[in-house]
Parts: structure tokens; C-alpha cells; sequence
């Protein structure tokens, strides 16, 4: 099959505002769901799945939160993995209040609380923007940092001061805790995932989305044609910390088992917003290449022993380090809009192969 | 062009007559510091005409654009719109009581395609909330197709539709002014304010502008307030023409008038436009 448009015609402007205008993207977006819901459930190995694909998956939508943020709505922020505390924290205290609540409808109404303090760390973007906003992003961040450190009560007095995942059943499977079922947590991540990469893009191809984009490109003309900042601004926050918050909670219930607070420190952030930059300001298949580039690259290079590779692990550690930095200098000077955008520009290619001119 | 008459047109319908006034600003004082950029300046603008604002740089044009639409707030002085005075008002105001406006230099969404630009136009007439958003399929998606015909048709007008899908930031200059032209006259203005709409173009594309600009006066009776340096578009498009030098008002009235007016002559001698 070629990539082409040809003999495809748009008849109507719905069918011309799809979001993939070219039937083989549409293609290609079924295989990935039939790779992702039925070949690795079958095929993945327990390690496959618990090592690499949770976290992907769970890493690439707080990418995805992260990206409505900074990406589309051009607000920088380093608060992340403090927002991704937010939904882990207020996920745990609901599980302890209301045991009989199903899990998965806990972590989506955790989002709602990172939502709501991401709200108002985001109130000073009405003021300020650039370099400030980072320094009071990352000033939320390390409150944050610290009040899950110094209030107990977040994390029920335990002597550890770490949170544990409580052991959850779900329709007749046990889905989080040390007996559940590696495919079904992995099955239940890939589905919250799928369903708000759906939910992102519904926002972003409409008027809330184009609000936010107006914001980022022109803030003053977004405003003459009606939008008003503190709602654009606001909401973005909203949405993007629902999205971190999400991934928080599933971080702790459905990855690591259990969290203390370095796991949402501003490393975390970092590393988010990072996954943004490779893979694509204002791409939402780019948050899921950063986060596969970020995260899965350190996995393949410190596993080159296995192929023969005489490297030790802390020597393949800095490896990535390296990797990862120089790609990102790269990225931000010669293609700001990262991966995704390579990748436009080879079906670009790919379209009019093979005769360029 | 039947087809735009009956989109378009009805919603400009905003119960002025023509030849009613439908903008007064009254004895209008703006600085900025020690900068006095408007001085005590009244003008008025009458329903369905092109009133053009002259004058040389830095006589305070764009800052009296800028009043109007709420971006400044004047020190003195008033504005009465459609029949409401108000003394400050918020850009977002403006925009939803039916000023839009093009920039001196473009302000267009750089990271978004021409139709997205234009349909940005459109925020204000779009209404489907969060929550059909997040869905799309349904009431949002049947909003977005209303609103996507009524940017064809401005696309079609503007004879733009070989870069409907392009980012608007690769366009070339002319073009970019086009397309914000097009993003102003989506939101179906009763008042539409252009400063310098053919700064640095050629003069094809300066007909170009001057025809759209026509045409939409027309076509819509879109009321128009025009800054422009060319003294020869002035003199065909503008109905009245308002004259500024260092803030303060030195002309107004016919483009006849005011050719001949002695203080306009001397303000523009010397200075090169
Ligand atoms: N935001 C501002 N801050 C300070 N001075 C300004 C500002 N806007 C305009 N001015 C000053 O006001 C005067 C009029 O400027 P402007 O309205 O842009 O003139 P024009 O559009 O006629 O060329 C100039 O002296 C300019 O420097
Ligand atoms: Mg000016």
C-alpha cells in the first residue's frame, strides 16, 4: 500500500476536519490499538509488560497533561510531578476512606484534585509569564514536595511515610496489589490511556483547544477575538493537571506498588517536560514518542550487556544521560517541534515518493 | 457572492441605520509617562461608512485604534458606542460588543493553520461547552461545521484557498495580511478597525486589499475605521478622513478637504511615508 491521498476526496467539511485526513493514518491508528489491546496482552511477557509498557503508557499521559500546558497552551511549568502527587496522595486517602469504591473510578476522580491545585498554581499566569512562571511552577513543586513530606496525614501516619497500593478488585479481577493479574492492570492503564489521548484530541480540534493555541501564539489577539485569558489559562491548567494527576495515581496503584515522595519530586518534572521536548511541543503523538524515547532508551542501553556489550550499569546510565541531553540541545535548536515533526516531514516524503519534485 | 450576503450579513445587523453614529469618542487625553500620545481628541464614526485616520508617524494612530478597542485605557475623555458610553472596557468587551481589528504588524496565531486563524475568528459565536468539547462527535462537531462553512465563504471571498491548510507563519507578508483580515471579518464586526492593512505590500496586492476592503463595506456594511499612509487608497476608499499630528486632531472632514487643508499640507511635508 502506498501513503497517499489520492482518489480520496473530501466531500464534506466534517470529512475535512477529521483528524486524520489520509485513510492510512486512520490505518494506522487501529493497528497501533490491535497491537496495544490484543497482541501484547497475548504475546508480552511479564516484564515486557510491568517494566516497560505500564510505565510507558503511564508516563506518555502525564506527558500528554504536561503538553496541554506547555505545548499548546505555551505555559511552561515544572510543577509536574507535584501535580502527579496530588492525584497519587488524594487516590490513596479516598482508597482508605471509601474501601468499597472501585479503584479505577478513584484514580480518574484523583485527577479532579490535582486539577483543582493546579488551578491555583496556575493563578499567577495570569501575571507572569516565561522564566517567571518557571520559578513559581517549581516553587509549587517543592511545596508540594514538602507537604507530603510534613503532613502525615496524607499518607496515614505510616512509620515508612511512604503510600502502598491497597489490593483492588474491579468487575471480578484483582487489579491492583501484589495478586493482581500483570495483563489486567496492564489492560485498565491502556484503556485510561487511550480513552484521554481520545478525549485530548476531541479538545484540542475544537474551540477550547484553538483558545488555548491563541493564547500561546498571540496573547493579545487572542484576547481582541474574545478569549479570555484567565479562562484559557486556567483551564489549561485544569486539564493538564487532571492529566498529571491521573498518571500519578496510576503511577502508584497500577507501577511502583508503593511511593514515597521522591518519585514526584522535580527530578520527575524534569523528565516530563523533557519527554515534551523530544517529542514534540503541541503533539500529541509526540508526547507518546518522548516518553518512549526518555524512558526506554536507558532500559535498552543498560540491557547491552545481555548482547555482549561489556558496559557496567552506572557507566550505562550516564550513557543515556548523554544521549538524552544531546538530543535535547539538538531538538531545541534545530527542530522545536521534535519528533512528531520529524515524523510529519518523512509522510510528507513519504507522500509525493517518489518523485519529490 | 450571493452566497456570503446570506451567511454573513444578517448577523452585522447590530439596529443602527447607516448614517447614524455609531462610535463618538469625546475629548480623548492618553500618555504613556511623560508621553503625551493623544491630545484631547473627538471624532466620530457614522454606521456603514470607511473613516480613515491620517496622519504622520508617531502621530498617535494606532493608540487611538488601540482606545477604541479597550487595549488603552485614555487618562480623559469618553467613548460612546452603538449608544452607551463607557470610559473602560476590556478587549474581550469590544470584541463581543462587535469591534474586531487587524495590527499594524500581523498578529496572527503563528502555530496555526489559515482556517484555524479564521475560525478563531469565530470564538465568541461558538458556545458548546466543556463537556460536548471533550466528546466532539455530536452537538460540538455539528457547531464546528457551521461555523467551518461560514470561513469558506471568507476564504472564497479573500481568494485564500490554496493556503486554507497551510501554517500561517510559512505565508509571505501580503498574504498574512490577508489572512488577518479574514480572522477579523469572522467575527461578523459592526465596526472593523484596519491599521495599516497594505503597509509593505506591492501594488497588486495593495488593489487587492483595496477591492476586499470595498467589498466588504459594501457587500456587509461593515462600518470601517482605515489607517493607511497611501494617499491615493485614502482618497479612493474613504468616505470622511480624520487627520492626526503629535496626538493632537489638525484635519477632518471630505479627502477633498482635507488634501487642501493648509496644517495637513505642512504635517506631512518633509515626513516620507
Ligand atoms: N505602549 C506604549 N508605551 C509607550 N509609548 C507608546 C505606547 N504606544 C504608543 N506610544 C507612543 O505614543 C505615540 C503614538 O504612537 P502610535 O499611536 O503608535 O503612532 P502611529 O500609529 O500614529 O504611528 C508615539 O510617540 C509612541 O512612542
Ligand atoms: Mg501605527
Amino acid at each position: 500500500m502506498f501513503y497517499r491521498e489520492a482518489g480520496q476526496f473530501k466531500t464534506s467539511y466534517a470529512a475535512d476536519s477529521a483528524k486524520f485526513p489520509i485513510r492510512q493514518d486512520l490505518v494506522a491508528i487501529w493497528i497501533y490499538l490491535a497491537i496495544g489491546f490484543l497482541v501484547i496482552p497475548v504475546f508480552g511477557d511479564k516484564y515486557f509488560i510491568e517494566v516497560i509498557m505500564i510505565p510507558f503508557l503511564v508516563l506518555a499521559l502525564a506527558a500528554i497533561g504536561l503538553n496541554i500546558l506547555v505545548g499548546y497552551t505555551g505555559q511552561i511549568s515544572l510543577g509536574t510531578g507535584g501535580f502527579m502527587g496530588v492525584g497519587a496522595y488524594s487516590c490513596y486517602k479516598m482508597a482508605t476512606y471509601f474501601p468499597d469504591m472501585n479503584i479505577i473510578v478513584l484514580i480518574l476522580l484523583s485527577g479532579f484534585f490535582a486539577a483543582i491545585v493546579g488551578v491555583i498554581f496556575g493563578l499567577p499566569s495570569l501575571r507572569i509569564k516565561g522564566f517567571y512562571l518557571v520559578v513559581t511552577t517549581l516553587a509549587a513543586q517543592f511545596f508540594l514536595e514538602w507537604a507530603f513530606i510534613r503532613i502525615p496525614w496524607l499518607y496515614n501516619y505510616n512509620d515508612t511515610g511512604a503510600i502502598n497500593e491497597i489490593t483492588r478488585e474491579s468487575f471480578g479481577y484483582i487489579i491492583t496489589g501484589a495478586q493482581s493479574d500483570y495483563t489486567v492492570k496492564y489492560l485498565v492503564v491502556l484503556s485510561i490511556v487511550v480513552g484521554m489521548t481520545w478525549i485530548a484530541s476531541n479538545l484540542i480540534s475544537g474551540r477550547i483547544g484553538r483558545s488555548w493555541m491563541m493564547i500561546r501564539d498571540m496573547d493579545i489577539a487572542a484576547e481582541l477575538m474574545g478569549v479570555r485569558p484567565l479562562y484559557a489559562k486556567l483551564s489549561a491548567f485544569a486539564v493538564s493537571s487532571f492529566y498529571c494527576g491521573v498518571a500519578g495515581s496510576m503511577m502508584v496503584f497500577f507501577w511502583q506498588g508503593s511511593a514515597e515522595v521522591e518519585i514526584f519530586d522535580y527530578n520527575r518534572s524534569f523528565q516530563i517536560l523533557f519527554m515534551v521536548i523530544l517529542g514534540g511541543l503541541g503533539s500529541l503523538l509526540g508526547s507518546f514518542l518522548g516518553a518512549a524515547i526518555i524512558f526506554i532508551l536507558p532500559i535498552i542501553i543498560r540491557a547491552a550487556p545481555d548482547y555482549g556489550i561489556p558496559i557496567q550499569a552506572a557507566t550505562a546510565d550516564h550513557i543515556s544521560l548523554i544521549i538524552i541531553g544531546v538530543l535535547i540541545v539538538v531538538f531545541l535548536i534545530l527542530e522545536p517541534l521534535g519528533l512528531a515533526r520529524l515524523w510529519g516531514i518523512i509522510k510528507q516524503k513519504l507522500r509525493v515518493w517518489p518523485f519529490p519534485y | 457572492m450571493n452566497v456570503h450576503d446570506t451567511v454573513l450579513s444578517a448577523a452585522m445587523d447590530d439596529g443602527i441605520a447607516p448614517g447614524e453614529e455609531l462610535l463618538h469618542v469625546d475629548n480623548i487625553s492618553l500618555s504613556f509617562g511623560g508621553v503625551k500620545a493623544i491630545t484631547d481628541v473627538s471624532f466620530d464614526i457614522l454606521k456603514g461608512e470607511i473613516r480613515a485616520i491620517i496622519g504622520p508617524n508617531g502621530a498617535g494612530k494606532t493608540s487611538m485604534l488601540n482606545v477604541i478597542n479597550g487595549f488603552y485605557h485614555p487618562q480623559e475623555g469618553t467613548i460612546t458606542y452603538r449608544g452607551e458610553e463607557r470610559r473602560r472596557m476590556r478587549p474581550y468587551q469590544a470584541a463581543s460588543s462587535g469591534i474586531s481589528r487587524t495590527f499594524q504588524n500581523v498578529a496572527l496565531f503563528k502555530g496555526m493553520s489559515t482556517l484555524d486563524n479564521i475560525m478563531a475568528g469565530r470564538t465568541l459565536k461558538m458556545h458548546k461547552n466543556f463537556f460536548w468539547q471533550m466528546w466532539r462527535h455530536g452537538p460540538a462537531l455539528a457547531e464546528e461545521i457551521e461555523h467551518r462553512k461560514v470561513v469558506e465563504e471568507i476564504i472564497d471571498f479573500l481568494e485564500i484557498e490554496a493556503i486554507r491548510k497551510a501554517p500561517v507563519g510559512t505565508l509571505p507578508y501580503g498574504l498574512q495580511k490577508r489572512v488577518e483580515l479574514g480572522r477579523a471579518l469572522a467575527a461578523e464586526p459592526s465596526l472593523l478597525l484596519l491599521d495599516e492593512p497594505m503597509a509593505g505590500m506591492n501594488l497588486e496586492e495593495k488593489e487587492d486589499m483595496s477591492r476586499f476592503i470595498i467589498d466588504v463595506n459594501q457587500q456587509y456594511g461593515t462600518t470601517i475605521a482605515l489607517i493607511e499612509h497611501d494617499m491615493g487608497v485614502v482618497m479612493d476608499l474613504a468616505d470622511r478622513v480624520m487627520v492626526l499630528d503629535y496626538g493632537k486632531k489638525i484635519g477632518d472632514g471630505l479627502p477633498e478637504e482635507v488634501q487642501k487643508n493648509q496644517d495637513v499640507i505642512d504635517a506631512y511635508l518633509g515626513v516620507s511615508h
